[in-house]
């Protein structure tokens, strides 16, 4: 008999993984489905990384309400592990008086949901807190904060495998079958059977709805564009600047964020489309992106930019209603066991663990939730080298010379670091997993110096033939084969 | 290398080398061309061995080479900071030379439009996957950009049995060198488009085909003329940045374009630091690197000893004919300057030659054009290693590909040394054409 998994989970984005680690305090028995090779390949891997603080959302909203706790509780969950976060705070930049005059209202709604700290400035301070900015005024709040999302999922998955938990990759769900109150979920990678089911597929997740019969839902996948920009932001801007929102645009505004590695982006544009996974970058936008954030920012140049991403925002509201429509978070009458998550979208990452609460305590209606006693809720990254001080660099060459080889040379990663990233928990082999893991070809040459280098690691260390390196996963093969 | 032998020459106690690589030599190594050396050893070698050379003059002079060292960071006061296996080491020095060379502008850089698939390279890094590791990045091959390395890479590529389906160039003239617009491209029929871009990337996880687009005279798209074209690699060759993170954590003057602002002795805004190569200014041949490496290390010595220094002429740096060669002309490949050539009827002879070495060149090639062909063997035992080999006298061009051809079959020993004879071609002439190896152990 197969085995039945207390628990599967679709979708390994950053709530996919919460909920797992969530639940990984209990002895129950998990299962992680995620089509992908590699956890937050989705949206969770295509956003701005920030912290939010809850002051845009309308008062009342599980949006509201969770984004508000989230932000409360982020920090200390990045520090048991270990993931890169820093509270930068964030500005909202007003141009004109209706910006001032709606600055209050925001001011008053984020009050109303429970922020602290906000407080409107003078154009004095703003050009104190973030000097290249232009603006008349505008508005400071002091809990938004920035973070690294993919290490954000990679450490709770890791922390949930730890912890018991299993994720199978590759897996894409097609089809699920309700008998006798077990889910079968099928997958490109075969059956796997639940008692109970969190649908936490992000753009997909009106579609394994319907699998169950349950059709009222649809996604209106919208587009965001971004830049990335080289190193900059330490001179130029070190904490989030928007614009103030304009109403209805569904998304925040196109806006400039510094990355927790001193990169800075810009973006994102929201655009409507047919496509789910239509990450590719339109002109017309590029160039709209780009002047928008120069109006912010006029010191920026296009010299500045070294790539490009774009994210897909899993919207409720269609294109005629735009804005925001709440998070649907609930267990389905129809289907009993079956519990939907739709419209995951901004603040959806700031708001995991809460969200992860409420899915607990859903299950909890059903299954005895008891405490396993040998949790641990500490995860340990590997060492980041280029950010220890000099003494800590010699011990770690000292202990493995492979720490004195440095094979990216914009971010100056370690030949061990890439070791530690190709040998991960999870087993992801993809370049962009490793890219993610140590962060390595991420800086201005692109890869340019360092991934032929860790090519060659994988085909001589690793015994991966060339043809079967993969950018992301199955269908990202890179090269041909070998030469001769 | 140059600054360094120089350096020593001119009488500095101790010179030392820094070479992040395994193997000094930097870029060269992987250029397994031929085309180096035309002015400094008056011979065509190719990338690997005219570094060979370079490191032995280098070492015999007395200069320290230590490789597997990156150095991250220097200071004002002329200290530098390497990282090794060993460890940490500082280095205390009277005078800095950087040469830190450039690196490609990249996808990112120049934002294509469209998806970001598996497939995509810049021509730098195509080249060292395909010469250094055994790696061939697609079959079917856009190049963007008709930049030198692009040039060079589309006739690789064909050699490896790829085909080359475009290069398109933005400018109305390729950015390359005559001589490798002639002798890389129109030799092997390949199409190259001027004003043309790629105007949209497609593919989702992997490289399915791009958008190729003409241009007008202000550069953009003419709506209608986009048309696609299927590849699995799309090859960019887009320009280079002087790479200059070195200099920068010593806050060494650079100019817009990430080049080290120097004086005319090629002094930093620092004194006593010295900059040369591809990191001052992207220079299109190695020999007047070479020179001007030369130079640094003879002004840092001067600079020590409070000599008057040398003054470097900036027409050196890029002084060699680009873009279309002229039709009905030969392009002269003896030496850089890649004279346009013409049989003048009225006087019976040849024209446009800047010496005499021009006609003789021009009447062969009017007769039986010759090349040399330079390609990789494998290495026995050692899987995925390769060696860069060249014909050790030219070959007819029509002969070109067999040759290519035959050395795929072939395989060398780990122990065999530069120089040594791999393979003996027939020409169809009846010659014995050896095949030699450009690089050892
Ligand atoms: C442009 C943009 C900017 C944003 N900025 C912020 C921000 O700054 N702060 C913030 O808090 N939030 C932000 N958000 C929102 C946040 O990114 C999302 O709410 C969050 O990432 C959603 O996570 P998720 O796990 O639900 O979805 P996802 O990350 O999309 O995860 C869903 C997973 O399910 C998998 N999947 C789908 N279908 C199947 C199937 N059939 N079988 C198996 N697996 C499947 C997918 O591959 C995917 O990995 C932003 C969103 C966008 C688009
Ligand atoms: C907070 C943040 C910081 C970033 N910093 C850098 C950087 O310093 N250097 C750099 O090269 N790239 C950075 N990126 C983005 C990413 O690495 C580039 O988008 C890359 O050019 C696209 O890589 P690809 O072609 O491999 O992926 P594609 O297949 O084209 O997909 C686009 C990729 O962008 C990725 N992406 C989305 N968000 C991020 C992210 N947070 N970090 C990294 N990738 C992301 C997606 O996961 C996706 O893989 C950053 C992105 C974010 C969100
Ligand atoms: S004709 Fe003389 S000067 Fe001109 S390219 Fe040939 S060898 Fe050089």
């Amino acid at each position: 008999m197969e085995q039945i998994y207390d628990v599967v989970i679709i979708g390994a984005g950053a709530v996919g993984c919460t909920i797992a680690r969530e639940l990984s305090r209990y002895c129950l028995s998990i299962l992680v489905l995620e089509k992908e090779c590699d956890v937050a390949y989705g949206t969770s891997g295509r956003m701005s990384g920030v912290v939010h603080a809850g002051f845009n959302n309308k008062p009342g909203t599980l949006m509201a309400k969770f984004c508000v706790k989230g932000n409360r509780q982020f920090e200390s969950i990045c520090r048991e592990l270990d993931i890169p976060y820093k509270k930068t705070g964030k500005v909202l930049v007003a141009f004109d008086d209706d910006d001032m005059k709606a600055l209050e209202g925001i001011k008053a709604r984020g009050e109303e949901n429970g922020c602290e700290g906000l407080r409107i400035i003078d154009a004095e301070e703003i050009r104190r807190i973030a000097p290249g900015v232009g603006g008349i005024g505008g508005m400071l709040s002091p809990n938004t904060a920035i973070f690294d999302p993919f290490t954000y999922c990679i450490a709770h998955a890791e922390n949930a495998v730890d912890n018991g938990a299993e994720f199978v990759f590759d897996s894409e769900v097609t089809a699920i079958e309700k008998k006798s109150n077990i889910f079968c979920v099928n997958t490109s990678k075969g059956a796997f059977y639940a008692r109970y089911l969190v649908n936490s597929a992000g753009l997909y997740s009106d579609k394994i709805s319907a699998m169950l019969g349950i059709t009222k839902y649809k996604i209106f996948p919208c587009r965001g564009e971004y830049f990335i920009l080289d190193k900059i932001a330490d001179k130029l801007l070190d904490i989030p600047a928007y614009p103030v929102p304009k109403p209805g645009i569904g998304g925040l505004g196109v806006h400039l964020t510094p990355t927790i590695d001193g990169n800075l982006i810009i973006g994102p544009s929201a655009e409507y489309l047919e496509d789910r996974e239509d990450y590719a970058a339109t002109p017309e936008i590029m160039d709209k992106l780009f002047a928008e954030a120069k109006a912010l920012l006029p010191a920026i140049e296009r010299t500045h930019i070294i790539g490009n991403y774009c994210g897909i925002r899993p919207k409720q509201a269609p294109p005629e209603e735009g804005g925001f429509r709440d998070f649907v978070i609930r267990e389905e009458e129809e289907c009993p066991g079956l519990i939907n998550l739709i419209g995951i979208e901004s603040p959806g990452f700031t708001a995991a663990g809460p969200i992860a609460g409420m899915v607990r305590d859903l299950l909890g209606r059903h299954l005895k939730l008891e405490k396993k006693n040998h949790f641990n809720p500490i995860r340990k990254g590997k060492a980041r080298f280029r950010e220890l001080p000099q003494e800590e660099q010699e011990k770690l060459i000292a202990a493995d010379p492979e720490y004195g080889e440095i094979i990216c040379r914009c971010q100056t990663v370690t030949k061990r670091e890439i070791r530690d990233a190709i040998e991960n928990m999870l087993g992801a082999r993809s370049l962009s997993s490793i890219k993610y893991r140590a962060w390595c070809m991420t800086g201005r040459c692109n890869g340019g110096y360092c991934m032929s280098r860790i090519v060659d690691m994988l085909v001589h260390d690793y015994h991966i033939p060339a043809e079967e390196i993969t950018l992301r996963g199955h269908g990202s093969e890179m090269f041909s084969g070998e030469v001769k | 290398m140059a600054a360094a032998y120089a350096a020593k020459k001119s009488g500095a106690e101790t010179v030392i080398l820094l070479e992040r690589d395994r193997h000094a030599g930097g870029i060269l190594n992987q250029c397994i061309h031929d085309g180096f050396g035309l002015i400094r050893y008056q011979e065509a070698l190719s990338g690997p061995e005219y570094a060979d050379r370079a490191v032995a003059e280098a070492e015999n002079m007395g200069v320290e080479v230590l490789t597997s060292r990156h150095v991250v960071k220097m200071s004002a006061d002329r200290k530098v900071t390497a990282y090794c296996s060993e460890g940490i080491e500082e280095y205390a020095a009277k005078t800095i030379i950087l040469a830190t060379g450039c690196r490609e502008r990249t996808r990112g850089n120049i934002s294509i439009p469209g998806s970001r698939p598996a497939g995509v390279f810049t021509a730098g890094v195509a080249q060292n996957l395909m010469n250094l590791h055994n790696v061939m990045i697609g079959r079917r091959i856009v190049i963007l950009g008709s930049g030198d390395i692009g040039l060079i890479m589309a006739r690789r590529l064909t050699l490896e049995g790829a085909k080359v389906l475009a290069i398109a160039e933005i400018m109305p003239e390729p950015t390359g060198l005559a001589r490798n617009v002639s002798q890389c491209v129109y030799e092997f029929g390949i199409p190259l488009y001027v004003r043309t871009t790629v105007s949209k990337i497609i593919g989702k996880r992997k490289l399915e085909a791009v958008e190729l687009s003409d241009l007008d005279d202000s550069g953009n798209v003419v709506p209608g003329s986009e048309r696609r074209v299927e590849c699995d690699a799309l090859v960019l060759s887009v320009g280079l940045i002087p790479e200059n993170e070195v200099a920068q954590t010593a806050n060494i003057r650079l100019l817009s374009n990430n080049a080290v602002d120097t004086d005319q002795y090629l002094q930093t805004s620092i004194r006593g630091v010295f900059s040369c190569g591809n990191c001052r200014r992207v220079m299109d041949l190695a020999d007047y690197v070479s020179e001007q490496g030369e130079m640094a290390g003879r002004n840092a010595v001067r600079f020590i000893k409070g000599d008057p220094m040398e003054i470097w002429d900036e027409e050196k740096s890029n002084c060699m004919k680009k873009g279309f060669p002229e039709s009905d002309t030969i392009t002269c490949t003896v030496c850089p300057n890649g004279c346009q050539i013409k049989w003048d009827e009225d006087s019976q002879s040849y024209m446009g030659n800047g010496c005499r070495r021009g006609t003789v060149f021009a009447e062969q090639e009017r007769t039986d054009p010759k090349r040399n062909v330079t390609t990789t063997v494998v290495v026995k035992g050692e899987r995925q290693s390769l060696r860069p080999v060249r014909t050790k006298t030219p070959v007819s061009r029509d002969e070109v590909l067999q040759v290519a051809e035959k050395l795929r079959g072939i395989s060398i020993l780990p122990s065999s040394k530069i120089g040594e004879t791999v393979f003996t071609y027939q020409s169809k002439a009846g010659e014995d054409i050896s095949v030699i190896t450009t690089a050892g152990k």
